[in-house]
């Protein structure tokens, strides 16, 4: 791997006695699409901060392509943010906005129009916004002049502060697509802030997940989904079935369904008690199983192209997803996985 | 060249008349039944004076009746008989103070919004405190304490045998006591012209490469404009009425505007001469609003606030 563009070493954000951010560690490549994905309060606005230059770490050490950066203001370093406010200059024109770094750097007239034109464009945005007053401009257009001016400042690395997050679904949707195509056309390192799953499986190269100040897991948007490394990681990539489990005779007993399980391949070694993680879609209708799930079916959920099912079994209600045709509710219904779908996690 | 319906109006809009209607008997609305009292009184006890003040100062001087004979001659007298030294005093007084109290606010203004908000509650409570001690006493008080043989002297003498002498009675100490007593018609109008900065746009410059001057003259300063220009305009227009710091500190080494009113209309019982300064007065503070709150209205109509 190439020397990387951003580097990280154990670094602690604290306030008073609370740490928002806790020694996170965390080397990001040129032209990667990274995003940070947590719950609210897990300190990834707090770790974008220190990454822009806006707030100084307490302890660590922040590296660009290797030197030291932790003193360096924000209007020194060569990154850019979009604010999850967007924090438009709302005194100013679209292309006063987008022109301002410009300015700030003493480009002539001329140059700034053309420039920031060129930015607007990239954006999706026609030159003849470029005379509106942005107070003007819809939700939509706010969130593409926000991202023109970032762009216009030419950063090396471009941050963004769940900034989609006020948008409708469906313009959301497009502006994710969008920026993943700007991303790639400028080759620019991108880091993106988001509590949604789908906005970082949709975008990302690498999907690091926060919880509590520390990064739990860093990895691709498959690794992440499929070999969670911990239950929070798991849980917090979509629905998932959890069932309480505790070893017995090398198999795994769950007292609510009274009955047990075979534990995953990966099992860890000396597994006492915990959970044993069951993804929705690995849940299937199998009358024929050896040692089936059974319970009532109660509810179904139409998702679009895949249907969700919810099944009494023993004290507790499981998901299910499938491709639909097992309506009738209260129907007695059988239901299995392969262990090497599941995941076992001690606790 | 395709659109002709601009030169042709449709034929009914220019014949169809409005249909003729009973009207209504006229009633008055809530509004103005609620506006009733406050009119009566700003109509009787504040432009109802004015007007005769007007009146006043074109009649001739040294008269007591409102029923003589129209005349410049007040106006021209202020001129020959140097009253308007006093008031270019007091107009250059008046502007001293609001670019001195620009310049102290402004810092005070941020430091109060940047701390936590019992911090900035208990900083306010401090700053309002004085106004509940009449502008005379606190200014007498100023005046103990700056003068020979005062607090601030007596207290050097007797410890370390340095004399400062008498710190009144000179214009830098009328300067002070005005800025001192109209502090607060500037800071908090500021104050609230800085609640319209968001925090997230100065971080923004700042992180689009602007310098510290940069985010305050491009950022700070325009979005913060409405709250700057009503408290540039308050301090202005009350210290161009401004006399007691005169008197009181200044001692009478300057003669402001009020003062000569205020002696015109006693003293002197000439009352046409103390009209026509007041009327001199009133015009240029109005003229002072006019500019600056136009400046705000049109702020606000491109929409730009």
């Amino acid at each position: 791997m190439p020397q990387p563009i951003l580097e990280l070493r154990n670094v602690d954000k604290i306030f008073g006695d609370f740490a928002a951010v806790e020694r996170v560690t965390l080397s990001i490549a040129e032209g990667e699409f990274f995003t940070i994905v947590g719950p609210s309060g897990s300190g990834k606005t707090t770790l974008i901060r220190m990454l822009v230059g806006m707030d100084a770490p307490t302890r660590g050490e922040i590296l660009l392509r290797g030197a030291r950066i932790n003193e360096m203001p924000a209007n020194k370093r060569p990154f850019c943010m979009v604010f999850q406010s967007l924090a438009l200059f709302p005194h100013m024109t679209v292309g006063e906005n987008v022109a301002y770094s410009l300015k700030c750097r003493g480009m002539g007239k001329k140059d700034r129009r053309e420039r920031a034109t060129e930015c607007l464009a990239l954006a999706h945005l026609p030159a003849s916004y470029y005379d509106r007053a942005v107070t003007q401009c819809s939700g939509g257009e706010k969130q593409r002049v926000a991202l023109a001016r970032a762009l216009a400042y030419d950063p090396e690395v471009l941050f963004f502060d769940e900034p989609l997050s006020a948008l409708d679904y469906r313009l959301r949707k497009t502006l994710e697509k969008e920026l993943k195509d700007i991303q790639r056309e400028t080759g620019k390192t991108f880091i993106y802030i988001t509590h949604s799953l789908e906005e970082a499986m949709v975008m990302s190269d690498r999907i690091g997940v926060m919880r509590d100040g520390r990064m739990a897991q860093v990895g691709s948007p498959r690794e992440v989904y499929d070999r969670p490394r911990t239950r929070f990681v798991s849980e917090f990539f979509g629905e998932v079935n959890a069932f309480p489990v505790t070893a017995q005779d090398g198999r795994l007993w769950c007292a609510p369904l009274n009955m047990a399980f075979d534990p995953p391949p990966d099992a860890p070694a000396g597994f006492k008690s915990g959970a044993l993680i069951v993804r929705p879609e690995h849940l299937r209708f199998d009358a024929a199983a050896p040692e089936p799930i059974r319970g009532e079916l109660y509810n179904e959920y139409l998702l679009g192209s895949r249907v969700q099912y919810q099944v009494r079994a023993g004290a507790t209600t499981l998901l299910v997803e499938g491709m639909g045709g097992h309506s009738p509710a209260g129907r007695e219904v059988a239901l299995t996985f392969s262990p090497e779908d599941s995941l076992l996690f001690a606790e | 060249m395709t659109d002709l319906s601009e030169t042709m109006p449709p034929p009914s809009a220019a014949s169809a008349a409005p249909a003729a209607e009973p009207r209504a008997p006229w009633r008055p609305s809530t509004g103005l039944l609620c506006a009733l009292p406050m009119l009566l009184l700003l109509g009787l006890g504040f432009l109802a004076p004015l007007l005769i003040v007007a009146v006043y100062s074109f009649m001739p001087r040294g008269t007591f009746s409102l029923t003589g004979a129209p005349t410049f001659e007040n106006y021209v007298d202020i001129v020959a008989q140097n009253f308007h030294i006093s008031f270019l005093w007091s107009i250059w007084l008046a502007l001293l103070t609001t670019v001195i109290l620009m310049a102290v606010c402004w810092p005070l203004a941020v430091s109060i919004k940047r701390v936590s908000p019992s911090k900035a509650l208990l900083l306010t409570v401090l700053i309002v405190a004085p106004l509940f001690v009449a502008e005379n006493i606190r200014l007498q008080g100023w005046s103990l304490f700056l003068d020979r043989a005062g607090l601030l002297d007596g207290a050097l003498r007797s410890t370390v045998g340095l004399s400062t002498g008498s710190l009144t009675a000179n214009v830098p100490a009328v300067v002070f006591g005005m800025a001192y007593i109209y502090l607060p018609f500037m800071l908090f109008p500021m104050m609230l012209g800085l609640s319209n900065v968001p925090p997230a746009a100065v971080e923004a410059a700042q992180d689009l490469g602007a310098s510290r001057w940069q985010q305050f003259r491009d950022i700070e300063l325009p979005l913060a404009a409405p709250g700057l220009v009503i408290g540039a305009l308050l301090v202005f227009v009350i210290s161009l009425g401004a006399f007691s710091e005169s008197k009181f500190l200044g001692k009478g080494v300057i003669v402001t505007v009020s003062e000569d009113i205020e002696s015109a209309f006693t003293f002197g019982q000439n009352w046409p001469r103390g009209s026509a300064l007041s009327v001199l007065v009133i015009v240029l503070a109005g003229a002072a609003a006019f500019v600056g709150l136009r400046r705000l209205d049109l702020d606000s109509m491109l929409g730009r606030k």
